[in-house]
């Protein structure tokens, strides 16, 4: 059941989650947010994990017409597939570069050479972009390594990070306090404001991570 | 051309922010009392989101290397052009050799110092803002260190009567018993216990030191819980995003916060009111009052209206001026 909830006068969030995370809804998700991105009276929109942030002027658009078109969209949008490149990740796992590699491999029950190949086997998608520039929640993480987020966050996880939390992968695009878990490190740069693209990864990408030789 | 004379991890360049850069996953950002620094703009005639400092760490200290005409607005500090004290949310042209000095607010917690023009700064990402999380935008990605050199954008002198000029109704600050903050209910609200959202709404939430560009923390007698545990997924957040982490202290998002968040949301401080929340001092008590969204859009509305009439006031006065 997709709920439409207000986030201030001048946002709508929609909800569309509905128990385990679904690839169908978050394709749905992408779609509603592009065909909004057309009109002039959406600021923005923020796709999140099986959910959409849309944001407006309120003191020039009506916010319960704004919240019908969200809902006459979202109801019409379809599931299509997104183009999609392929970006591989090259990761130094362990030692100093992934301190919880260890705590991962006991929760998970495996060895930690089977962790890395339960991280390198997985085939992720880049389902949303956001709480720091260019970080992504890369949906297809193996069950076994869904390991809840730290009771309290570091204070400081270095850009590069590796990082697995809340049933997702992801990597630090800067150096930043985060609840997530340490495999390991790359070095690719994420996100560079002076680039003409500054984000690295597209939603709806396809990422693999490899083992750095 | 001016020159800082203080440093400090705080004080930062600032217009209005990226809201069109949070789908990138950067800050919407921007001035944390946006009244404040557009009141320093329109009597400087400068569009109205030009980039300003925002002051937050005092005293403030800058000198001027040509004659340039500023305004100092928002928090109540006292300002000193050399030996001239200057009024509240006023514009003055400074002569070359000139020390502008800001001591520590008597009303408020943020000052902005606009110039003629607007800060000549790169624009980053659409905006002139400084990101520090990001490290990019206003002087460096970085806040304004001793030694700093500015610009302006244009002509740095603006025709002003030699004693300056100023707002007749100065910026509103929150008064010293209390911030009052307007918030909508936000998507979690109803999954609070009837006891909590009481609480919520009747209680004096104290502001905790832990208060930054990021986040303002509260602090109340009694947690706020839920009915039931929730695993919620992330999503987006915006700035006055009122979350309640499992410890049950809100904490409100401000201009710097993180675009996507996963903590329950009780509601959403209503635009106008988070400048009040970002002029607020730590320590001072703090209350809820929830509105409908009609009452919030006209509350939006007045203020968009309100300051577009000033604006216009402003410029016919000058109009009419002689000096």
């Amino acid at each position: 059941m997709t709920r439409i909830h207000m986030a201030g006068a001048g946002g709508l969030l929609l909800d569309a989650a509905d128990g385990p995370f679904s690839d169908t809804t978050q394709r749905r998700i992408w779609a509603t947010s592009r065909a909004l991105n057309t009109r002039p009276d959406v600021l923005q929109t923020i796709p999140g994990v099986n959910n959409l942030l849309v944001t407006f002027d309120a003191a020039q658009t009506d916010p319960s017409a704004m919240e019908e078109l969200l809902r006459t969209v979202w109801t019409h949008a379809s599931a299509e597939e997104v183009p999609s490149r392929e970006i591989v990740v090259p990761v130094v796992y362990g030692g100093a570069f992934g301190e919880d590699l260890a705590l991962i491999a006991r929760f998970a029950n495996l060895t930690e050479e089977e962790t890395i190949e339960a991280h390198t086997s997985g085939r992720y998608s880049v389902a949303a972009i956001g709480a720091m520039a260019g970080f992504v929640y890369l949906t297809g993480l193996d069950p076994r390594l869904a390991i809840p987020r730290r009771d309290s966050p570091r204070l400081r996880v270095e850009e590069g990070a590796v990082v697995i939390g809340g049933g997702h992968a992801g990597v630090m695009p800067c150096t930043s306090p985060s609840g997530w878990h340490i495999l390991g490190r790359t070095d690719l740069c994420l996100f560079d404001a002076f680039r003409p693209e500054p984000g690295l990864l597209r939603l709806g990408d396809t990422v693999r991570f490899v083992r750095a030789s | 051309m001016i020159e800082i004379l203080t440093g400090s991890s705080l004080n930062t360049i600032q217009d209005f922010g990226r809201p069109h850069a949070m789908a990138m996953g950067v800050a919407q950002g921007g001035a944390m009392d946006r009244l404040a620094l557009s009141y320093g703009n329109l009597l400087l005639d400068n569009p109205v989101d030009a980039a300003g400092i925002e002051i937050v760490f005092f005293p403030f200290r800058v000198r001027f290397h040509a004659e340039t005409s500023f305004a100092v607005t928002g928090a109540a500090c006292p300002a000193m052009l050399d030996d001239l004290k200057l009024p509240r949310d006023w514009a003055i042209t400074a002569r070359p050799g000139q020390t502008l000095t800001l001591r520590a607010p008597e009303r408020g917690a943020r000052a902005y110092l606009t110039l003629r023009g607007g800060l000549d700064v790169p624009s980053v990402l659409g905006a002139r803002s400084t990101d520090l999380k990001g490290g990019f935008g206003g002087l460096e990605g970085r806040a304004l260190q001793k030694g700093d050199r500015l610009s302006c954008l244009a002509a740095s002198t603006l025709r002003l009567p030699a004693a300056g000029y100023g707002l007749a109704r100065p910026c509103p600050l929150p008064p010293a018993d209390g911030t009052r903050i307007r918030v909508l209910p936000a998507a979690e609200h109803d999954v609070f216990t009837p006891e909590s959202l009481k609480t919520f709404h009747s209680a004096a939430w104290t502001l905790t030191p832990s208060a930054n560009r990021m986040g303002y923390r509260l602090e109340g007698q009694d947690a706020l819980v839920l009915t039931q545990p929730l695993s919620l997924f992330s999503h987006g957040i915006l700035p006055g995003t009122v979350q309640v982490p499992p410890a049950g202290q809100p904490i409100i998002q401000m201009m710097d916060a993180n675009t996507c968040g996963g903590y329950p949301k009780i509601a959403t401080v209503i635009a106008p009111d988070l400048r009040l929340l970002s002029q607020t001092v730590v320590g001072a008590p703090v209350h809820f009052e929830t509105i409908t969204r009609d009452e919030a859009v006209q509350i939006i509305r007045r203020e968009a209206t309100d300051l577009e009439r000033l604006a216009a006031e402003i410029a016919t006065l000058r109009t009419q001026l002689v000096f």
